[in-house]
């Protein structure tokens, strides 16, 4: 990371909010958290273009819970509600129609619905453009708004509403997470990075250096679902630092494609320890344990790190 | 000070969002209405146009950054046909919602399936319910005036609604004819820069396109929005004839033609409505009362304007060039009801649908519509449905059927 940031410890963490307290989401809700935060980094000239989810419902008009602009598009085409907003107002800056004063960043925020599956043709059209905007996935890795249907982010193992576990499907959902960090480091953008809401000067230090790039960036942050995921309110950040250092959510950052891993969790925790905190894995574990798929499920992780350690040149274990 | 040129309806379209000076224009290719995007493109790429043309990745993105834009406050741009426009269906109702005022050109052509690419009105007709404005162009001139009085009216506060210019697939698309381009400065003060309501700004943040709990504020912002739309009537009427004053073309919400003494009447719109006025010439030449009234508003619907000129008149055919099925036309209610509590009402209405996927109407044709109006008028029963489909075209189709091998006459 480099030596000028602002961002050395959690005491950093600016003290301005632009979204305000008593917000509709649920208690303990991980995508709130890391969209508070990525505001307070990014300040308050900042458009939101939002892709039906769970945070659409911050707003119910004409209660608004942010100091910034905020355009709900619809499901499948956020990214080109930013685009639309993006061009009109660079021409609009060019012919002298509106002074430069007021410019607004635009900021692409939606779940892993919008993000993996409906909008990723508008997604990969918006990067292939080079469009100067920020895209934030609060990933809960499945439709957490319509009450927990798998997404093509909801990992192997997981239950949900459309994946649930049966004497036919031990494991719940048998398919496995999309990799779209990968996908998007396919169109070439010159930012792309994972975030998580339990490693926050990670996580403004990402978002702080991405400001002076332009065009598409990404940040993908998985973002804990007390309510989907199951598991007491209280826990979000314990949980989303368990999916780190269980080494099940890698956090790294791809500058003009060059992906670095920017925490390495040399000796990784075994992934049960995450995967017991939640009740959508609960059947891998009760009314009997599920070692074959939990096995693979810790095998993918190892493979993930042996991997990415000999590019980066680290190793890692497993703790016993 | 006017300037004319022999172009086709694409080109005039495109020249619409020239002369009213568009900002941007979201793009995305589709026959028969590239040649719109392509003109537009050309004409930015060489400077003799300042905006911004960005070809995205489908109608549906396309749509959506052309409303985003709006909001933003640039004057909008786009283009689209058929399956594209069906494709953004989803957003049009968004965008009318969200009321972001600007323009989208439709080059009509029949919906799959059977995939075809010559013109009927069910795509356009599909986004009859969206809250988008819909004005229908017979001829090349039409589609420039109508685009700048739609920009006109979109734009006007009073309304705040998007606008649909709907011109037909290859018999308007890529026929030339003369337009008349009217002069800028006279176009400056018709159709001023476009000021936009609340934009997004750094020093003014807004929040747009949000959602409702509960049915009652929801019905608040759907009445609201079928007021506008029922203003743009007004609107619209104060802008056509400051624009006849000004350039001297009428372009009223509908237009009659022959119905002076006319006692029956051909109502229809778009590209064939040259070929209906054709057939009333005739006619008339024969001595029979025939006239025609051409709707180029369709949304909002100018009931007044269809009371005034088919009050009185004996019998009314209604030529749908779309088709609902299980229903019939889709127009064709929408007069029958407007007509319902006149008393001086036409005693017969008869339902015609005719011109699908471009099939050509004849002379022949048409008068048969005229001569089945007035038989039925005279049985004073209720008429039978006409679905127009000629001997030698339905001998062609069992030609080809034959050829291959699937005509059940040539099995057997």
């Amino acid at each position: 990371m480099s030596a000028q940031t602002k961002f050395k410890t959690l005491k950093d963490i600016p003290i301005e909010d632009d979204t305000v307290p008593g917000g509709t989401l649920c208690a303990g809700c991980g995508g709130q958290h890391i969209i508070r935060i990525f505001h307070k980094i990014l300040g308050k000239n900042v458009v939101w273009v939002n892709a039906a989810g769970c945070v659409t419902t911050l707003y119910a008009y004409p209660l608004s819970p942010m100091k910034s602009s905020w355009m709900y598009t619809a499901f499948a085409s956020a990214p080109a509600g930013a685009q639309g907003i993006r061009d009109a107002l660079d021409i609009l800056i060019e012919k002298g129609k509106v002074p430069p004063s007021e410019d607004l960043k635009v900021v692409v925020v939606s779940g892993d619905g919008a993000a993996y599956d409906i909008g990723l043709q508008s997604t990969s059209g918006a990067i292939q453009r080079d469009l100067d905007f920020y895209y934030l996935v609060y990933d809960n890795e499945a439709y957490g708004n319509t009450g927990f249907q798998m997404s093509s982010s909801t990992p192997f193992g997981s239950a949900s509403t459309t994946t649930p576990p049966t004497t036919l499907f031990r494991a719940g959902n048998t398919g496995k997470k999309k990799d779209l960090f990968e996908i998007w480091r396919a169109h070439e953008p010159p930012y792309i990075a994972t975030l998580s809401g339990a490693h926050l000067t990670d996580f403004m230090r990402k978002v702080e250096k991405a400001g002076s790039i332009k065009g598409p960036k990404l940040f993908l942050s998985l973002s804990a679902c007390p309510t989907g995921w199951s598991f007491d309110p209280q826990d979000t950040i314990r949980v989303e630092r368990l999916g780190v250092e269980t080494g099940i959510w890698p956090l790294k950052e791809a500058v003009d494609g060059e992906v670095r891993h920017t925490y390495v969790p040399r000796t990784l925790k075994p992934v049960e320890l995450y995967l017991s905190t939640q009740d959508r894995f609960r059947h891998l574990f009760k009314p009997a344990r599920n070692d074959e798929a939990i096995t693979r499920i810790q095998q993918s992780v190892l493979r993930y790190w042996t991997k990415v350690g000999k590019q980066e040149g680290f190793e890692i274990s497993l703790a016993k | 000070m006017t300037t004319r040129k022999l172009v086709t309806g694409n080109s005039a379209a495109a020249w619409g969002a020239r002369l009213a000076k568009v900002d941007y224009i979201p793009a995305y290719p589709i026959t028969p209405q590239t040649e719109i995007v392509e003109t537009l493109s050309k004409w930015t790429r060489e400077g003799v146009m300042r905006a911004r043309v960005v070809q995205v990745e489908s109608e549906h993105s396309m749509l959506t950054a052309a409303g985003t834009a709006s909001l933003a406050g640039a004057r909008v741009f786009t283009a689209t046909s058929s399956q594209g426009f069906l494709y953004s269906l989803e957003m049009l109702y968004n965008i009318a919602g969200w009321r972001a005022p600007f323009v989208l050109v439709n080059v009509s052509r029949g919906l799959a399936a059977p995939i075809t690419l010559e013109p009927d009105h069910n795509d356009v007709l599909s986004a009859r319910d969206s809250g988008f404005l819909q004005f229908h162009a017979e001829n090349c001139q039409e589609i420039l005036d109508l685009m700048l009085l739609a920009y006109r009216v979109s734009e006007d506060r009073r309304v705040l609604l998007p606008s649909i210019v709907n011109l037909d697939g290859f018999y308007l698309s890529f026929t030339r004819e003369p337009l008349t381009l009217p002069n800028e400065d006279s176009l400056k003060t018709f159709l001023p820069d476009y000021e936009p309501v609340d934009p997004f700004r750094a020093s003014a943040p807004v929040a747009k396109g949000t959602p409702v709990f509960g049915g009652h504020i929801y019905s608040y912002f759907r009445y609201q929005l079928h007021g506008a739309a029922l203003r743009a009537i007004d609107v619209y009427r104060e802008a056509s004839e400051e624009f006849e004053s000004e350039f001297g073309r009428a372009c009223g919400p509908v237009d009659g033609y022959m119905l002076d003494d006319a006692e029956y009447v051909l109502v229809m719109s778009n590209s064939f409505a040259t070929i209906g006025k054709q057939a009333v010439r005739r006619l008339r030449d024969k001595g029979f009362p025939a006239g025609l009234l051409k709707i180029r508003m369709l949304r909002p619907f100018p009931t007044a304007d269809i009371l005034e000129k088919l009050r009185g008149v004996k019998g009314v055919a209604v030529l749908d060039q779309n088709i609902a099925p299980g229903s019939g036309g889709i127009i064709y209610p929408e007069i029958a009801a407007a007509l319902y509590h006149e008393w001086d009402r036409p005693d017969c209405i008869l339902p015609v649908v005719g011109g699908l996927g471009g099939k050509q109407l004849t002379m022949d044709e048409m008068e048969a519509i005229f001569y089945e109006l007035k038989s039925a008028f005279r049985r004073g029963d209720r008429p039978k449905p006409m679905f127009l489909m000629r001997e030698d075209e339905l001998n062609s189709v069992k030609q080809s059927l034959s050829v291959a091998g699937m005509n059940k006459g040539a099995r057997k």
